[in-house]
């Protein structure tokens, strides 16, 4: 049941993300909806399926998008596992983590899919893809991680509802 | 006392008491008298009507007040409700409008055959510029179509599924076009770059550009229909120590809001990959 979940609310937020947020672009830059609900999800302390979320976040964009799949399969599972490894130094601050996986996971995301177009030959400066793409995309994501972090709790409370005390 | 008087007389004497005054008030002697009752009373009857009209007030306004909101609350529905419509008859209009220019565009060229499809998403790395159509392979759309609006090129399919397709843009930084400038027949080739700006490279040094210059695809390599418009010329990078100069590009069509684009059904792209040298092992 919490990894067939997994597929409506990914694939409504990637087509959320592809007819709406890719609209709304900060220079070249747009948030990623998707790696958003990743991290809030990595970060729930009860939530056991995080890897297999990430996994098929990254499927699921690498089918949509022109990028390979193996871009965004890696660079969701590098925000997962930096999610984890947050859980476990700053659990006391969800949102203050919620804020560091954000920007880490994001810039793992762009740099690997920088590195991947560039190989492939396109015409992608570095410079130009830090100060158009990578920056606004972190701030755009940062922007949308407080409420993303909120939504995505109440769904992990829901589907991991608290044992209770006897 | 009773019965000293007979009844006719009675009425007799009232009879006349009653002419008598209906005379006076005829002739206007009572008038001053009927002007102090009558202005007494009409003072009664307003000090009457005004304290039950504020009565009435105070008692009714309240079931008035509900009766309005209740009335209110209706009519804003009824202006969200009309206002909703106004917005959609706007973009069915603004719709009509764009499919008129489309369908004046496939008319103005006989020669190819057209799809018309809604650009229904964009791709979610901000590092590619593709946009999704909905219409695929079961509309005939192939691999290496190109796609364009009234305006110009838009760019070419990408990667198709039965009911959707994906369209590389011409400003992606991957995309690469064969281009000639209209004033001087020149050929180059025009890129992409990731703020969506077009460039025009591989111009020689000895070809004059100038502003404004008009931009069509060349039809070299097999990719693209010859002479679809692609933009203007917008400033020019020339340096003499470079083998070729450049020149930036203003496409034609605005890439931030398309909505309805058409797909060139019938023209096949050359795949020139076979033909092209390869390094000796």
């Amino acid at each position: 049941m919490r990894n067939i979940l997994a597929f409506p609310i990914l694939a409504l937020a990637l087509v959320f993300q592809m007819a709406v947020l890719t609209r709304l672009s900060l220079l070249s830059g747009a948030a990623d909806l998707v790696l958003l609900v990743v991290a809030a999800w990595s970060l729930q302390e009860r939530v056991d399926t995080a890897w297999q979320w990430s996994l098929l976040a990254g499927v699921f964009v690498g089918v949509a998008s022109g990028l390979p799949v193996l871009v965004p399969v890696l660079g969701y599972l590098a925000t997962t596992g930096i999610a984890r490894l947050v859980l476990k130094r700053v659990w006391e601050s969800p949102i203050l983590a919620m804020f560091i996986v954000v920007f880490f996971g994001t810039m793992i995301c762009l740099i690997l899919t920088l590195v991947w177009a560039s190989l492939a030959g396109g015409n992608y400066p570095a410079q130009e893809a830090f100060s158009l793409i990578i920056l606004p995309s972190v701030l755009l994501n940062i922007v949308l991680a407080i409420p993303v972090f909120l939504l995505v709790r109440d769904l992990a409370t829901w589907m991991y509802p608290a044992e209770e005390i006897v | 006392m009773k019965d000293s008087l007979p009844r006719s007389l009675q009425t007799t004497i009232i009879f006349l008491v009653v002419a008598g005054i209906l005379a006076l008030a005829l002739g206007g002697y009572l008038g001053p008298i009927s002007n102090s009752i009558g202005g007494s009373l009409i003072g009664l009857q307003t000090w009457f009507s005004t304290r039950f009209a504020a009565i009435q007030n105070f008692v009714t306004v309240p079931r008035d007040v509900a009766e309005l909101r209740q009335r209110n609350a209706e009519l804003e529905s009824e202006v969200s409700g009309l206002q909703a419509q106004l917005i959609q008859l706007q973009q069915q209009a603004t719709d009509s409008a764009t499919l008129a220019a489309l369908v004046d565009f496939s008319r103005a060229r006989p020669g190819s055959t057209y799809k018309a499809a809604a650009v229904i998403g964009r791709d979610p790395s901000p590092f590619l510029h593709y946009v999704i159509i909905d219409i695929g392979s079961n509309a005939g759309i192939r691999r290496g179509m190109p796609v364009v609006t009234d305006k110009g090129l838009v760019g070419r399919v990408d990667a198709v599924i039965g009911n959707a397709a994906r369209v590389q843009l011409i400003t992606d930084p991957n995309s690469v076009v064969a281009a000639r400038l209209e004033s001087t027949e020149t050929d180059s080739i025009l890129t992409g770059s990731i703020s969506g700006d077009l460039t025009m490279q591989m111009i020689s040094q000895d070809t004059k550009v100038e502003p404004d210059d008009v931009v069509l695809t060349s039809g070299l390599g097999g990719a693209f229909p010859p002479d679809l418009l692609v933009g203007q010329v917008l400033g020019l990078h020339q340096r003499e120590s470079d083998l070729f100069q450049q020149a930036t590009v203003q496409p034609v069509v605005d890439f931030a809001n398309l909505e309805i684009v058409l797909v060139i059904v019938d023209f096949r792209p050359v795949d020139i990959t076979p033909l092209l040298p390869t390094p000796f092992p």
